[in-house]
């Protein structure tokens, strides 16, 4: 249930008495209703969902995740192993489409 | 996209599927409660990743799918209804009532609408004065402060032609309604990211403790999805069971309180029954007395509705994770997306409709 | 992608601006009487302009054309009918043009239906015509047919255009889907989901600012460029309602291989990721009205994705896929983990979700 993605808040204004917003998603931009963020501003993401902002996105915390998941990253290397970015198995696509 | 990209990187994944496989030693079996993240698992092939010995069984977390019959046919009355504008959320348009669904009553001369916000809804209310506008009202937690304000503000605004028909349902009373299951055999919960963004990851407390399980708020990318399953690993590894929040961008402890706030004002808890499980007591959300002006069931007064599920269907026993699809005799043959028996086979979140979708070629359907 | 809104289009009608006795369209536009010879006088044959049409005989009397003839119909219900990108009237030309050079044939003739709500404002249908000519001379080809009917209020939802069209396939271009076979490419000629967007986009009810523009195009010049370095294209088709997923499954199942894409080759534009997101829909489910898919022998893929390159409209063309001889009749889609996931047919219409 319950799809919700995030979006930069890019505007804010009032509507019907209530605080709504200009969210842009990766360069489209739909309105959705701000006032569960009443402490929101402009440059700031927020989570949305049907039309509402349900969650200011923490970037902080965002970035605490990145962070613990560099150290997997860091750990899988330092036994050894590869990572890189190509797709987990059958690499040799890419060679062949060559 | 900036805040969903990251958390599909390849690399990130193939390290982190790693850490899970060091920490796996006995199988384990998990539950996803969220259609999203069904839909999220199955489309990624996240199942197909992970080591063998972790089982994923799929919740009940769709609100297309446990919406009760009764009220579908309800909808599907007064949508028929010539004063009526009914507007709905696009999900729930073609899910089958006993004997059609909402695009046929469209078909039919109804003025069936998609909308994507409940404030559209208001707006439609607002342009047709001499109409009754309806708003299906269905979803979890996620879905209520939409729903909850859209009320609170026709009140505000004294429209007197906008009503919803509310089907709210609540995760926490199905978590434990599965729990205290005897069949019961799911050892660790991710729960459903975006209903904790509003109600906040405490209330899931009391039942970490009470039924010793672990119970992880989840995202829905990939990334999310995975260390979810990792925390949940982890703490089953060691004998743990609490509540660890793996979606902190997005959930705190108390959630999002000024939207617990309306709805609060707006709805109170009910027993609601599940359609496929049945009723779970204080399970579901209506409108409180207050609010009974904007009660399209009230306003509308539905009668004579009988209910016909088809027998074959096992969505009930599908939504509870005691089977998988590809356990149902109907599935892929009688039942497919274009004629589905049960609600779990229309909606995109459905994990009827996910096996369907995306790994039917692996049975040979 | 640019995003414009429908105010600041950049909008010049090219035909001189004409002076009816009317604003809005009334039956006897279509009755044909004083009012309808002036509409086709005054609104059409400017537009339209060429020798054949300019007889206005009942029919339009044409050279046979030397090689085997295309022949195809379809007709334009879109709502909105202005998009970001185009409207209707484009639409309706340059979709029969793509439908008939699919088969590696040279469009020449189109006929034009026009069945309008009476009520419709002359102005609208004055860029709508207006449109059509541009699309029909950058394409080439020439109207040289057409009606006009107007109904009742409420009897069609402001202008329906049905487009037929001729084109003569040379004698050396044999396409088909029985053609395809184990080994070949699949190739797209750009960004997927745009034009379904842009519509959806443009509709009420979904709350968009901002707005994708709809690749609304003719194919034909970048297929003749096709044909120049290759004859080894099999089959081609424009991925237009149901999008590539229902082309590729078109494919498949008469053909009886398997079809394989890889997700990440498969060119979307950002705000077209951005709004499929929020909608809770997936791209290779929408409609493209500028696209191509052809699947080619493999040895000679490459040079036909460099020479459509050098053509705008297919700058962003890409192999996407390749043809299997597992899972015959399917078409599958391998993701950036490796997964392989089957990918369906789509079922109706894509509606957007919020679960």
């Amino acid at each position: 249930m319950c799809l919700a993605i995030p979006g930069k808040v890019i505007e804010i204004f009032e509507e019907n008495n209530l605080k709504m917003g200009k969210i842009d998603y990766n360069g489209v931009i739909n309105k959705a209703c701000l006032a569960y963020v009443p402490e929101v501003v402009t440059g700031q993401y927020v989570i949305v969902h049907a039309g509402f902002a349900i969650s200011m996105l923490d970037e902080e915390e965002a970035q605490r995740s990145f962070e613990a998941w560099d150290d997997f990253a860091d750990r899988i290397r330092e036994e050894g192993y590869e990572v890189t970015s190509a797709p987990l198995s059958d690499k040799k696509r890419k060679e062949s489409d060559k | 996209m900036k805040y969903i990209d990251e958390y599909r990187d390849p690399e990130k994944i193939k390290s982190i599927l790693k850490e899970i496989e060091t920490e796996v030693t006995r199988p384990w079996v998990i539950m996803e409660i969220c259609g999203g993240q069904t839909h999220s698992i199955i489309k990624n092939g996240i199942d197909q990743l992970l080591p063998k010995n972790i089982e994923l069984v799929h919740g009940p977390g769709c609100p297309v799918c446990v919406t009760p019959l009764e009220l579908i046919d309800q909808a599907l009355q007064i949508a028929a209804r010539p004063d009526v504008i009914f507007t709905s959320f696009g999900d729930m348009l073609r899910v089958p009532g006993s004997n059609k669904d909402l695009f046929k009553v469209k078909s039919e001369g109804g003025d069936v609408r998609i909308v994507y916000s409940p404030l559209e809804s208001l707006k439609i209310a607002r342009e047709n004065p001499d109409k009754e506008v309806v708003f299906f009202a269905v979803g979890f937690e996620t879905t209520a402060p939409g729903n909850a304000m859209a009320v609170y503000q026709a009140a505000r605004e004294h429209l007197k032609n906008f009503t919803e028909l509310v089907s709210h349902v609540l995760v926490p009373p199905a978590i434990k309604a599965l729990l205290s299951s005897p069949k019961n055999r799911v050892q660790g919960y991710l729960a459903a990211g975006h209903v904790c963004a509003v109600m906040g990851w405490s209330e899931y407390e009391p039942i970490a403790e009470q039924y010793k399980v672990p119970v992880v708020p989840t995202g829905f990318e990939p990334m999310d999805i995975l260390s979810g399953i990792l925390s949940v690993i982890r703490q089953l590894e060691k004998g743990e069971y609490k509540v660890d929040n793996q979606y902190a961008r997005a959930v705190s402890k108390n959630g999002n309180e000024a939207a617990q706030k309306i709805i609060n004002e707006v709805y109170e808890i009910c027993d609601r029954k599940w359609r496929g499980i049945g009723v779970i007591p204080a399970s579901g959300m209506c409108l409180k007395e207050k609010y009974a002006d904007y009660d399209a069931g009230k306003k509308f007064g539905v009668s004579n509705i009988e209910t016909h599920e088809p027998e074959v269907c096992i969505s009930g026993i599908i939504l509870q994770g005691l089977k998988k699809p590809i356990d149902c005799p109907a599935f892929g043959k009688a039942c497919t997306p274009q004629h589905p028996l049960g609600a779990t086979m229309v909606s995109s979140e459905g994990a009827c409709a996910a096996y369907y979708r995306y790994q039917r070629f692996k049975t040979n359907i | 992608m640019k995003n414009g809104t429908m105010e600041n289009d950049d909008f010049a009608l090219s035909c001189p601006t004409p002076i009816l006795n009317y604003d809005t369209i009334q039956l006897a536009h279509g009755a044909g009487g004083r009012l309808s010879a002036e509409l086709i006088e005054k609104v059409f044959l400017p537009c339209f302009e060429n020798e054949i049409l300019l007889k206005l005989e009942d029919q339009a009397q044409l050279e046979k054309p030397n090689g085997r003839i295309a022949f195809t119909t379809d007709s334009f219900v879109v709502s909105p009918i202005f998009f970001p990108g185009g409207n209707i009237g484009d639409l309706a030309v340059n979709g029969t043009v793509n439908d008939i050079c699919m088969s590696g044939a040279i469009p020449l003739y189109l006929s034009v239906g026009f069945i309008i709500e009476e009520g419709f404002e002359v102005s609208e249908l004055c860029r709508i015509v207006d449109s059509m000519g541009k699309a029909a001379k950058t394409a080439g080809v020439r109207i040289v047919t057409g009606d006009t009917k107007v109904v009742n209020r409420g009897s069609c939802d402001k202008i329906f255009i049905n487009t037929s069209g001729i084109g003569v396939i040379p004698n050396d271009i044999n396409l088909g889907a029985g053609y395809i076979k184990p080994g070949d490419k699949v190739i797209l000629s750009g960004t997927i989901a745009d034009h379904g967007m842009s519509v959806m986009t443009a509709r009420d009810g979904l709350s968009f600012e901002s707005r994708i523009n709809s690749d609304t195009a003719g194919l034909n010049y970048l297929v003749r460029d096709m044909f120049k370095v290759s004859k080894k294209i099999h089959a081609m088709r424009d991925p237009t309602r149901g999008g590539v997923a229902a082309i590729l499954n078109e494919f498949a199942r008469s053909s009886n291989t398997g079809i394989r894409l890889f997700e990440e080759t498969i060119p979307v534009s950002d705000e077209v990721k951005g709004a499929c997101e929020l909608l809770g829909l997936d791209p290779l489910y929408v409609a493209n009205e500028g696209k191509l898919i052809a699947i080619t022998a493999s040895e000679d893929a490459g040079k036909i994705v460099e020479k459509m390159q050098c053509n705008d409209l297919g700058k962003k063309a890409c192999i996407i896929g390749e043809v299997t001889d597992e899972n015959a009749g399917k078409v599958t889609l391998r993701n950036i983990y490796g997964i392989e996931r089957i990918l369906d047919m789509p079922i109706g219409e894509q509606l957007p979700r919020i679960c």
